[in-house]
């Protein structure tokens, strides 16, 4: 019986150390905020384009932390969708169409003889990436522009447009090769004999 | 001379060399051709910026370009000639695309710019000759075109033990180093005498691969004739030992960690292009402006090579080489195993361009259909670099980039050896370059990211500040206003009336419009919470309904009290107003003012009169009565005239604010009478005088109208310098009505191109509203076209804007104005809300009739604000025209 109740008691103790051990630690080493959503928030591109139905990236980091579908973001396309399910372990979705479609990257272009200097698109930018005062001429600083369409809407005359990011020799990437799919029907070496014959 | 001990690399390959075809003939050096093409990109780095201008006449030698930061490089002309044109070109590239090149004209005179070689280069400071170096334009000739400086300043970060040039010359086909050696052997070793000058390196070895016999005996004998200290390293021959870090493998044994420099290890590595292109900066001031190239491949009757100036277009080369055209199949810019294809010939030659290969079909026949990986394990065998090619192809063809770069990816030359093995003919290498370049961009999206976010949050950070600065305003505004309404009541009595009135007439008026901005603020809220109620009622939340109500009822008892108090406040306000007007009796000053000048104008001319006449009669006594008694008076009336004048401005500020232009203006035509008649009074007189010069009362005549003209003239001029401030004033009011309709017009036409955006997504959806659309539509252009008929003749809009700007009675035009522009917004609001409204009738066709009736509503108001505004408008007119009569 004494042995039982010393094993009850020493458990007991141990118990309470190692609780008190956890407490300490729960609050010395206590993490302010969400460190998931600061995760997800660096995968999201940033763009602030408010097309998931958020104001801002961040929002929507924590609409996904707490359960939003990933595939509510054109601008990050299907990468930043796999990113997201990697991060998240769920399983990747295409892309939600009604939040708008994957487009190539683009920026605003303000044709500047027709701008009237309203500032409207000034104040519709959410990365302060457009010059200009009021009745002067307004002009996007490109390497600024994240491409997010925010300042299209508001100009009351139709100024700004929407150009495509063009390839230079110095941005330009090599394609990736087109692999086996591209050839049907040579997959061992004897087709490739065939094909050189003729 | 001593021969250097040499060490292995793992892998390598040994594809069959051709380079005996391209060495049967000596040396080339082709004609001119009829244009050099510059790309101002021959570098790794910054483009070069452009010195020179469309049309100008350039030396051989002369700086075009120079470097544009730190990495970056000079660039010269090749020849003597014109700039054709500094335009976009296709360059040699692997994209095919083009880039900004200078193009000169060459005159065929070759004329140099003065060469001035770099004298005591071994005494000047090191930093100097660095710079020296960069001017001329050297950057290394091997391939990467790294500016030479910049490599030279990394080797300084540590002692160097072995300085190593690069001459293995590894590729198949290209013999463009070895030719250079046989040809350039004491200016190679002079400038790398020069460089080791420059690096102090414990051993200067010169790597070579055996398979350049006549080569490396030049070298050994010209070494040994000078007695020099530098190491000739012969390396078997083996591809790719001409790769930077395979020869530093080779010669030292050491390998150079992954993600780290040569110059890391204290290693320098320069090409024997470079060296002699330092040789020729240094002794004979000659920038860098051609380089040796092999023209080879089985389409030129005459492989060889050739010593050609930079930008020499490579179809001109094969025309040089005679080109089999027919035969031609590819074109590839480098050697086989790292060359590119070029999809035309006519680009140019860079400073990096070391081979030009036209090949035929047979030589280089297209690449074999990619099969299966058979885990065959060669390209493992084959690869310089010591990487697993396998796992590489697996995570690029996954995409997986982190696992690439943790397998060390970046660590790949590209030199083609394990596609060169592999038995499936994978194209690897360009699957590695596509997942570099993946790796590089998701890099550089990153960082975008990063810093648009940090924008994004300080734009935030920023709108909060301002926000919170704004309420904090808006307490203290009204803490401030609250006291002030005290003050007033206070202060009143002690003031005259009229000061009083104007004094409670501010802050009244401050206090409506708070009043009117509350009110539009309790007002919004009453509509929010009456559509949540709305919402509340359809869904049926009995419990929310309730407190909804509550609230509701709430908010209009707040919004009749606001009201309240502000008809209230309003009240006071027109009463002050009423009162105001009693502030400004200044109306008799200015009429005795008015008399006054006349009386002295009326004893001006009498007294002018009877000095006539005692002029002509100078004895008469009486005459002289009369003109003393004129004189009294016309000083007596000058005298008032001047007091009155004296205390106009202190009592009648009001009139003088109000109409001082017109004042100004006619004083300065009175002026101008005044000059002219003074001017013609004194050349009549000077008549007189050249008539009779000795009359003594002429002359005097004569001096005193040359005074009288000169105080006029006086006048005149610090009238007109005040004038131009009046009318100014009138014209700019007149260009800013041109501007505001050419705004308008602008406005108008974008909504004509909006409605019809909506017109045809209309007609697309074959919706009902389309006849109401099509109506919008009309009325848009017709609006923008009205806008523009009143822009096309801005005449009228000016002279119609000129009086109403500089009339004295504009008070009432102005007013009108706003309330014009008032009416004006609220039909552009109107509108607007019918356009949302329409939107939602698009979008929800169920709650059609509830929307219909609020569009209804929404066109309701809009007319009405538009049949106010005409009204307004009409009100103008005539006022315009009295304002118009009162000028």
């Amino acid at each position: 019986m004494l042995t039982v109740l010393i094993a009850v008691g020493i458990l007991l103790v141990l118990s309470l150390i190692f609780g008190a051990i956890l407490g300490y630690a729960n609050v010395r080493f206590h993490v302010e905020g969400d460190p998931i959503v600061d995760q997800i928030d660096a995968i999201l591109p940033q763009t602030q384009c408010g097309q998931c139905g958020h104001p801002g990236c961040r929002p929507y980091a924590e609409a996904i932390s707490n359960g939003e579908a990933i595939n509510h973001c054109p601008p990050g396309g299907q990468a930043t969708i796999q990113a997201l399910a990697d991060l998240l372990d769920v399983e990747a979705i295409p892309l939600d169409g009604d939040h708008g479609t994957e487009t190539a990257k683009r920026v605003a272009v303000i044709r500047e003889d027709e701008c009237i200097g309203c500032t409207k698109c000034i104040q519709a930018c959410p990365v302060d990436a457009i010059l200009g005062a009021a009745k002067q001429m307004h002009t996007v600083i490109a390497d600024e522009c994240t491409g997010c369409d925010l300042c299209v809407e508001p100009c009351p005359v139709d100024c700004i447009d929407m150009v495509e990011v063009g390839v230079t020799s110095r941005t330009w990437s090599w394609d990736k090769p087109q692999g086996i799919a591209a050839q049907p029907g040579s997959i061992i070496a004897t087709d490739r004999q065939a094909e050189v014959v003729h | 001379m001593q021969t250097a001990t040499v060490f292995s690399f793992h892998g390598g390959i040994h594809p069959p060399e051709n380079k005996a075809q391209s060495l049967r003939l000596p040396l080339g050096r082709p004609s001119l051709p009829n244009e050099l093409i510059l790309p101002l990109g021959q570098h790794i780095g910054q483009s070069s910026r452009p010195l020179i201008n469309v049309g100008d006449k350039v030396l051989k030698g002369q700086t075009i370009a120079i470097n544009n930061g730190f990495l970056s490089s000079f660039l010269h002309a090749p020849t003597s000639g014109t700039i054709k044109a500094i335009e976009e070109r296709p360059i040699a590239h692997p994209s095919g695309l083009s880039d900004v090149c200078i193009v000169i004209t060459p005159d065929g005179e070759e004329q140099w710019d003065t060469l001035t070689p770099l004298q005591h280069w071994n005494t000047l400071s090191k930093t100097d000759v660095l710079a020296y170096l960069a001017e001329m334009g050297i950057v290394g000739m091997g391939g990467a075109g790294f500016p030479t400086q910049v490599k030279l300043q990394g080797a300084h970060k540590h002692p160097l033990t072995h300085f190593i040039i690069n001459a293995a010359e590894c590729e198949p086909y290209i013999t463009a180093d070895d030719m250079l050696i046989r040809e350039k052997t004491i200016e190679l070793v002079l400038g790398i005498e020069a460089l080791q000058h420059l690096v102090e390196a414990e051993q200067v070895i010169i790597g070579i691969e055996d398979n350049k016999p006549t080569a490396i005996a030049e070298l050994n004998k010209v070494l040994s004739d000078r007695l020099s200290t530098i190491q000739v390293a012969v390396v078997p021959t083996k591809y790719p030992s001409g790769g930077e870090k395979q020869l530093i493998q080779l010669i030292t044994g050491k390998e150079v960690p992954s993600g780290q420099y040569p110059a890391d290890i204290g290693i320098l590595c320069q090409n024997v292009g470079t060296c002699v292109a330092v040789h020729d900066a240094i002794f004979l001031g000659k920038p860098l402006i051609s380089r040796f190239t092999t023209l080879t491949g089985d389409v030129l009757k005459a492989p060889q090579n050739v010593e050609v100036l930079l930008g020499t277009p490579i179809s001109h080369l094969l025309d040089y080489a005679e080109n089999d055209s027919k035969k031609l199949k590819r074109l590839v810019m480098g050697g086989p195993m790292m060359g590119f294809t070029l999809d035309s010939a006519n680009v140019p030659i860079v400073k990096t361009s070391n081979c030009v290969l036209a090949a035929s079909k047979k030589e280089l026949p297209q690449p074999a259909p990619e099969q299966a990986c058979i885990r065959c394990g060669m390209c493992e065998q084959a690869c310089p670099a010591s990487l697993l090619p396998q796992q590489l192809l697996w995570f690029s063809k996954s995409q997986e980039l982190e696992k690439a770069e943790h397998y060390n990816l970046f660590d790949c030359i590209e030199c083609g050896a394990c596609s060169y093995v592999c038995p499936s003919s994978i194209p690897l290498v360009q699957y590695y370059r596509h997942t570099k370049s993946s790796i590089r961009e998701a890099r550089e999206a990153a960082v975008k990211s990063d810093l648009a976010k940090q924008r994004f949050e300080a734009r935030k950070a920023r709108q909060d500040a301002e926000a919170a600065e704004k309420e904090a305003k808006r307490v203290a505004r009204q803490k401030a206003s609250a006291n002030k309404t005290t003050d007033g009541k206070k202060v009143a009595p002690k003031v005259t009336p009229a000061t009083a009135a104007a004094a409670t007439a501010t802050p009244a008026g401050d206090d409506s419009k708070k009043l009117k901005i509350d009110l539009a603020i309790a007002k919004t809220k009453l509509k929010k919470l009456q559509k949540q109620l709305l919402a509340a009622q359809e869904s049926e939340h009995t419990e929310e309904i309730g407190t909804l109500q509550l609230q509701a009822n709430e908010q209009e008892k707040a919004v009749a009290l606001l009201e309240e108090q502000l008809a209230k406040v309003e009240e006071q306000l027109t009463k002050a107003v009423a009162s105001a007007p009693a502030a400004s009796p200044k109306a008799p000053a200015s009429d005795e003012l008015k008399k006054a000048k006349v009386d002295v104008a009326l004893s001006g001319t009498k007294l002018k009169k009877t000095q006539k006449q005692l002029a002509e009669s100078p004895d008469d006594a009486e005459l002289q009565a009369k003109v003393a008694g004129f004189e009294k008076e016309l000083a007596d009336a000058q005298a008032r005239l001047s007091k009155l004048a004296a205390d106009a401005p202190a009592s009648s500020t009001a009139p003088k604010a109000a109409a001082p232009k017109a004042a100004v203006s006619d004083e300065l035509k009175k002026a101008k009478v005044d000059v002219a008649l003074l001017g013609v009074k004194l050349k009549k007189t000077q008549k007189q005088l050249a008539d009779a010069p000795d009359d003594s009362e002429l002359q005097a005549k004569v001096a005193g109208f040359e005074k009288e003209l000169g105080e006029a003239q006086a006048r005149l001029a610090t009238l007109t310098s005040q004038a131009p401030v009046a009318q100014p004033a009138a014209t700019a009011s007149a260009g800013d009505e041109l501007k505001k309709l050419k705004i308008d017009t602008a406005i108008a036409k974008a909504a004509v191109k909006k409605v019809e955006k909506a017109l045809k997504k209309a007609e697309d959806l074959n919706s009902p509203e389309l006849d109401t659309i099509r109506q919008q539509l009309q009325d848009a252009q017709k609006r923008a076209d009205d806008l523009e008929k009143a822009l096309a003749n801005p005449t009228t809009v000016a002279s119609s804007a000129a009086p109403a700007a500089s009339a004295p009675a504009s008070d009432e035009t102005a007013r009108n104005a706003e309330h014009i522009k008032k009416q004006k917004i609220a039909a552009a609001l109107a509108k607007a809300q019918i356009n949302k409204l329409n939107k939602r009738l698009a979008d929800s066709p169920q709650d059609a009739d509830s929307i219909q009736l609020e569009i209804t509503a929404a066109k309701q108001k809009q007319q009405d604000a538009e049949a106010q505004l005409t009204q307004l408008q009409a009100q103008l007119t005539p006022s315009q025209d009295n304002t118009q009569e009162n000028r």
